[in-house]
């Protein structure tokens, strides 16, 4: 008996390629467990930073959180700014490099709790910037402790028993507070759970990068991401439970056009 | 064009920041430093040379404002006030982390707390010895007039780049807010991205062509073994700066047997109690640190083999003396003189503990 042996390359030449790897995207093994919306968001990003031929010309501030190590594997220029300070480096990036494009990616502690004040003033001053926001509604990176954005009633390991909003607060909704800054140019919430929601934050994406160029403002994207980990579920069940309950305290759609 | 203007201390600084060719400025504003912001955005270097000028919502964000613009490869600046400069700290340990060189001014005021506007120089552990987490320090200079408020913008910066490091400024109210003549630098021009790179080395984030590996900055290594590694490149950077760069100013030192050490205001009431003092037959002498880090240990230490004692004056409740007492190395005495909370002392009571130091030995 004889078998074929087929060479990858082989494979590769026979049929056509309608996907690839983003050559934007390191060749490193992302450090995010199985499952999770890091991975989707990151390559997203490279994905249209790719497309838009501003690879070279493009710097990106990581946060600190479970994207600290973006660096690793978005293969651009990153700096690795202090816990919610992405949006005043990234002023800092953008006032000496007018013409470059600058973008954050940054998670709901860092974005929304630790960095408000940057955040908004950010906004404020319509830093003609791009703010990737991945909110899982937790910390991953520190162990699955309450988040500003942590629902009522979820638990979280300094939630034990659930959020209790009378003592704890309420989740905090920053895309629709920064939306009414008219230094804002765009303010929109996608989800990277599906593949139909793929493509439309994709389409997100790029319209904030077109924003940039076109010296519009700030624009940010809120992504509703799961935490499989932090929220203590499969992956599976982590889409399910954020289809049901982040989706209906944060609604997806743009918030500001 | 060289220019002979009267100035106050903070305005001097923000003028020699224009003239050095600074590429951005961030602040936020606190008594007695706010004439930096004030005069450049009066200026308007944005106009005169394209420096970036920004008042930023708070000192956490100024500094963060520097990181980014740093980490491009450009000469960025803040100054603030003692309070101003507990906040910045968190962003300083990562420019010394992440090996960025900028320049921070602390025009010092009387604290703890939020303390007095008046004058002080109680920061001084805070500046030399780390201030913020982790191993590092920052090359401190400390200026006694308005001319050096204005010089030390351009040595500041040369010395940034060269260990690519954060140096401090370390003034004081009275310096900042004095006026005195001073001779303005010329304008030197802005440097182009590729004049950065051919200087300082490719080393900044100014997007990655396909020619090169990407440029990344960050203080952070998740593996200890490289962490330490990376912990030690720095310490061997310090130690060269030791090495290199100490600077001190010595009046009256050579004969003299008994030493006074100060720096800033202290310093210019100190020569004044060295005058009053040698009027009165007293072989004093002052030596003045110009770099508070590195601290001038070995010539205090040469001195400490002629002079029977050393009297630390300072606007603090004894910071600095610790650093004359190590220098000295018990050879002999060291006493502290210090006011504090915003009081600057006069020259004849330094004079009177002087006179009391020398009697005790
Ligand atoms: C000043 C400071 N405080 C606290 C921390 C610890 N810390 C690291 S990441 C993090 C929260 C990250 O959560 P999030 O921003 O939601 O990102 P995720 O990990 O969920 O992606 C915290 C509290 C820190 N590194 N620095
Ligand atoms: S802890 Fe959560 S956010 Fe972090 S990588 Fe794991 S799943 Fe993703």
């Amino acid at each position: 008996m004889t078998t074929e042996v087929i060479t990858p390359e082989e494979i590769i030449k026979k049929g056509k390629i309608v996907f690839e790897k983003t050559k934007l995207m390191t060749d490193c093994t992302l450090s995010y467990c199985p499952g999770c919306g890091h991975g989707v968001a990151h390559r997203l990003v490279m994905e249209v930073v790719d497309e838009m031929g501003i690879g070279d010309n493009t710097i990106g501030v990581a946060p600190v959180g479970c994207s600290v190590l973006a660096y690793e594997f978005m293969n651009i220029d990153i700096q690795q700014a202090a816990h919610g300070r992405a949006p005043a480096v990234a002023t800092g990036i953008k006032r000496v490099f007018p013409e470059k494009y600058v973008f954050t990616y940054q998670g709901d502690g860092d974005l929304a709790a630790i960095g408000t004040s940057e955040t908004i003033h950010a906004c404020n001053r319509g830093e003609n910037i791009v703010i990737i926001f991945i909110n899982n509604g937790i910390y991953g990176m520190t162990g699955g402790q309450m988040a500003p954005t942590t629902l009522p009633g979820m638990k979280s390991s300094t939630s034990p028993y659930g959020r209790v909003v009378e003592s704890m607060g309420y989740p905090l909704k920053i895309t629709e507070m920064v939306a009414t800054l008219p230094g804002v140019a765009y303010a929109t919430r996608q989800a990277v759970h599906t593949a139909k929601l793929v493509t439309k934050t994709k389409k997100a994406i790029i319209k904030a990068f077109q924003n940039q160029k076109d010296k519009k403002g700030t624009s940010i994207i809120e992504i509703v991401a799961n935490c499989n980990s932090g929220w203590k579920m499969t992956p599976v069940e982590s889409n399910k439970w954020l289809d049901e309950n982040m989706l209906a305290y944060f609604p997806l759609g743009d918030i500001k056009k | 064009m060289e220019e002979v203007k009267l100035m106050k201390g903070n305005e001097a600084m923000a003028e020699a920041a224009i003239r050095a060719g600074v590429d951005a400025y961030f602040g936020y504003p606190i008594t007695p430093q706010s004439e930096v912001i004030e005069y450049l955005m009066h200026e308007e270097p944005f106009k005169r040379t394209g420096m970036v000028v920004l008042q930023a919502e708070s000192e956490l964000a100024a500094i963060n404002m520097v990181y980014g613009a740093a980490a491009c490869g450009k000469k960025a600046m803040t100054s603030s006030s003692s309070p101003g400069i507990s906040l910045k700290l968190e962003g300083i340990s990562y420019m010394a982390g992440a090996e960025l060189p900028c320049l921070i001014a602390n025009v010092m005021r009387g604290g703890p707390g939020l303390g007095t506007i008046q004058p002080g120089q109680s920061d001084y552990f805070q500046a030399v010895k780390g201030g913020g987490h982790g191993d590092y320090n920052l090359i401190v200079l400390a200026p006694s007039t308005v001319q050096e408020m204005a010089d030390f913008v351009d040595l500041g910066f040369d010395l940034a780049f060269k260990y690519r490091n954060p140096v401090m400024i370390l003034s004081d109210g009275a310096i900042g807010q004095m006026m005195e003549k001073v001779i303005l630098p010329e304008q030197k021009e802005r440097l182009s991205n590729e004049e950065i790179i051919k200087h300082y080395g490719n080393w900044a984030t100014t997007g990655k062509p396909e020619s090169r590996e990407s440029n990344i900055i960050t203080s952070l290594d998740l593996k200890p073994e490289l962490q330490e590694i990376h912990n030690q490149h720095l310490q061997n950077k310090f130690k060269t700066a030791e090495k290199n760069e100490v600077r001190y100013e010595q009046i009256q030192c050579e004969d003299a047997d008994y030493i006074l050490v100060a720096y800033g205001t202290s310093a210019r009431i100190s020569q004044k109690v060295v005058q009053l003092g040698r009027e009165k037959g007293l072989k004093i002498g002052l030596l003045r640190p110009i770099t508070l880090w590195p601290f001038p240990k070995k010539i205090i230490s040469e001195l400490a083999d002629h002079a029977k004692g050393f009297l630390s004056v300072e606007m603090s409740a004894g910071q600095m003396v610790e650093d004359v007492l190590l220098a000295v190395e018990g050879k002999v005495p060291v006493a502290h003189f210090g006011r504090m909370g915003g009081m600057i002392a006069s020259p004849s009571e330094v004079l009177d503990a002087v006179e009391k130091e020398i009697n005790k030995i």
